[in-house]
C-alpha cells in the first residue's frame, strides 16, 4: 500500500469510527461478522487489521491474530475506558458492548499465530541482550521470559512482540512510561518501562521488529 | 578482560563530562530505578559482590567450558536433557543464570563448598551439592562426578566467583530469610494469593505455560515440577524466594505474610516422590521431612500429600 492510500484507510477507520452507534443490546455477538463487516457503525476491524488479523504496518495497525483473547479483550476495554489512549480505536471500542468487545477478541484469538524467525544478535547486541536477559541489576527481566521464545507471545494474557513494527513497540514501551496506557496484570509493564532508557527502548523495538516470522500457522495457539 | 571491578564501580554514575550517549543512557537508566517503586533489587546489587560481567568471559578451552556450563543453567532440560526429569531450568529459581544476588547466586555457593549439610548428614562438595539439585529439583538424575555436565557447571560457577574470597558467607547468598509471620501460613490465604498474583503466569493449575514448544513459565507443582525432595518443597525456602523474586521483576511486591500463604498453599500440593521414598509416606517424613516446613505425610484436604490419589 502507498503511504497515501495508508492515510486514506486510516481515516476511513475514524470517520467511520466517528459515526458509529452505540452497540448495545446486540444478542449474540458474532465475533467474526463484526472483524470482517462491521456492526452498525463500527467499522470492520479487517479494514485496518486485515481479513487474517495480519495487521498493517503501514498505518501502524498491529497484527492481532492469534494473540491471547483475554490480553485482546482487555485492549478494547481499556480503549473504550479510555485508560489507554487512542484516538481512532477509542471510538470504536465504545461503539460496542463489552459482549461484541469479547466476541471480536475471541475471533482474532482464534487466527493463527505467527512462527517467528529469530533476529541475529550480533546485529542489535543491547536489544538481543534486553529481550533474552533483562538487566537484573535493575530488576528488569528479559522481555522473552513472559512474552515466550523471539517474543511470540504465551497463553492468554501476553501478547507477541515479533514483527510489531518498531514505531509501534516504541509507542507502547512510552505509552507504559507515560500512563497513557495500562500497566497491564500485576503493573508488570509499567514496572519494566520504567526502568528503560530512550536507547533502550529503541533497542528493543528494533529488535523485536526484526524478529519478525512467517504467518504459516504453524504455531497456533 | 579481567573485569572484576565490582557493580559498584560499574554503575556509579558518570561524571558529566566525560559521559558519552551510552553512559548517559546508563545513567538515566539508573536514576529511574532509583525513582522508581521497586529500589530493592538496584539497592541489592549495588551491595557486596558483583560477578564479572559477560563482555569478560574468557576465551580459549576454560571459556568454552564456561559457556557450556551456562548453557546447561539456562536451558537445563534441552542441554542435558538424560539427566533432568521434569519441565524446570536451573535458572527459574537461580535468577539471571544464577548471578543475582538474593536469588541463590551459584557465585555465592561456590565459595561455600565444602560444607556439611544436614540434608546428607556429611561433607558435600560443591559437585556433590550440584548432583543434588538434580536429583531433587530437576526430578532427575544426578550426573556423575566429573562427568561433562558438572564440569560445565562448575566451571560457570567458578567463574562467575572470580575474586570472591573463598569460605566466606558473601552476601546475597541463598534467598533472603524471611522473619516469622505473624500468623501461622494458611494454604487457603496462600491459594487467593495465588490467584491474584501468580496463576497469570503459572496457571490456576499451577502447570506453568508453554510457547513455541518451550517452558516459559515453569510449573510449580504437578508431574512436572520439583519433587518432594527438593529445597523449594521447604515452606519457609519458597516464603523466602517467592518474597524477594516473585512475581517476576517485581520482587518484593508481596507482604511477608502473602509470602508465607503462598508458599504454604504451592508447597501443600502434590508433586514427584522423593526419590529417598522408603516405601512408607511416615517413615519417608520422620528420616527426611521432620521439619514445620513441610507438608510431606501431611493431611491436606483429606489427602495425605507424598501418597497416591485417593489415599
Amino acid at each position: 500500500m502507498t503511504s497515501a492510500a495508508a492515510w486514506r484507510a486510516a481515516i476511513v477507520c475514524a470517520v467511520l469510527a466517528i459515526g458509529g452507534t452505540g452497540g448495545a443490546a446486540r444478542a449474540a455477538p458474532d465475533g467474526a461478522a463484526i472483524a470482517l463487516h462491521g456492526a452498525g457503525g463500527t467499522p470492520a476491524c479487517a479494514t485496518c487489521h486485515g481479513a487474517q488479523g495480519q495487521g498493517n504496518p503501514a498505518i501502524g495497525a498491529p497484527r492481532l491474530a492469534g494473540d491471547g483473547a483475554t490480553y485482546l479483550r482487555w485492549q478494547l476495554n481499556d480503549f473504550a475506558s479510555g485508560h489507554r489512549v487512542n484516538p481512532i480505536m477509542q471510538p470504536i471500542a465504545r461503539s460496542l458492548s463489552p459482549a461484541e468487545r469479547a466476541a471480536v477478541a475471541a475471533f482474532f484469538a482464534g487466527l493463527p499465530a505467527l512462527t517467528p524467525r529469530p533476529a541475529k544478535p550480533g546485529a542489535n547486541p543491547l536489544g538481543a541482550r534486553l529481550a533474552a536477559r533483562g538487566r537484573w541489576a535493575l530488576g528488569l527481566p528479559g522481555c522473552t521470559q513472559c512474552h515466550g521464545p523471539g517474543g511470540i507471545g504465551v497463553g492468554a494474557s501476553f501478547p507477541h512482540l515479533a514483527g510489531l513494527t518498531a514505531p509501534y513497540i516504541a509507542a507502547q514501551l512510552n505509552a507504559f512510561r507515560q500512563h497513557q496506557r495500562p500497566a497491564g496484570p500485576l503493573g508488570l509493564m509499567g514496572r519494566v518501562a520504567g526502568k528503560l532508557s530512550p536507547a533502550d527502548i529503541a533497542a528493543v523495538s528494533a529488535y523485536f521488529a526484526a524478529a519478525g516470522g512467517s504467518a504459516d500457522g504453524g504455531s497456533a495457539r | 578482560m579481567n573485569d572484576t571491578s565490582r557493580g559498584r564501580a560499574r554503575w556509579r554514575a558518570p561524571t558529566p563530562a566525560r559521559a558519552g550517549p551510552r553512559a548517559r543512557a546508563i545513567a538515566a537508566t539508573l536514576a529511574l530505578a532509583l525513582g522508581c517503586s521497586l529500589p530493592m533489587a538496584a539497592a541489592r546489587a549495588a551491595d557486596g559482590f558483583q560477578p564479572p560481567p559477560e563482555s569478560a568471559m574468557p576465551g580459549g578451552q576454560f571459556g568454552r567450558v564456561v559457556r557450556q556450563g551456562e548453557e546447561i543453567f539456562r536451558h537445563t532440560g534441552r542441554a542435558a536433557p538424560r539427566y533432568v526429569g521434569n519441565a524446570l531450568r536451573c535458572s527459574n529459581c537461580h535468577i539471571d543464570g544464577g548471578r543475582l544476588a538474593g536469588a541463590a547466586p551459584l557465585w555465592a555457593a561456590w565459595v561455600a563448598f565444602p560444607a556439611y549439610r544436614g540434608k546428607t548428614r556429611t561433607v558435600n562438595t560443591f559437585a556433590e551439592r550440584l548432583q543434588g539439585c538434580f536429583r531433587y529439583s530437576m526430578n532427575g538424575k544426578a550426573p556423575p562426578l566429573g562427568s561433562k555436565v558438572l564440569v560445565a557447571l562448575e566451571a560457570y560457577s567458578a567463574w562467575l566467583a572470580t575474586n570472591a574470597p573463598t569460605r566466606a558467607h558473601l552476601a546475597g547468598r541463598g534467598y533472603p530469610r524471611l522473619p516469622k509471620p505473624a500468623a501461622a501460613p494458611d494454604d487457603a490465604r496462600g491459594a487467593a494469593v495465588f490467584r491474584q498474583h501468580c496463576a497469570l503466569c503459572h496457571g490456576a493449575d499451577g502447570a506453568g505455560q508453554q510457547a513455541g514448544g518451550r517452558v516459559v513459565f515453569p510449573p510449580l507443582w504437578g508431574p512436572h515440577s520439583f519433587n518432594w525432595g527438593a529445597g523449594m518443597g521447604s515452606v519457609a525456602t519458597a516464603a523466602a524466594f517467592v518474597k524477594a523474586n516473585m512475581p517476576l521483576g517485581a520482587g518484593g511486591s508481596l507482604t511477608d505474610q502473602q509470602a508465607w500463604d503462598v508458599a504454604q498453599f504451592v508447597d501443600s500440593q502434590e508433586r514427584p516422590q522423593d526419590p529417598r521414598f522408603t516405601g512408607s509416606v511416615q517413615e519417608t517424613r520422620a528420616k527426611y521431612h521432620d521439619s514445620p516446613y513441610s507438608m510431606y505425610g501431611r493431611s491436606v484436604n483429606g489427602h495425605v500429600l507424598g501418597s497416591p490419589p485417593g489415599h
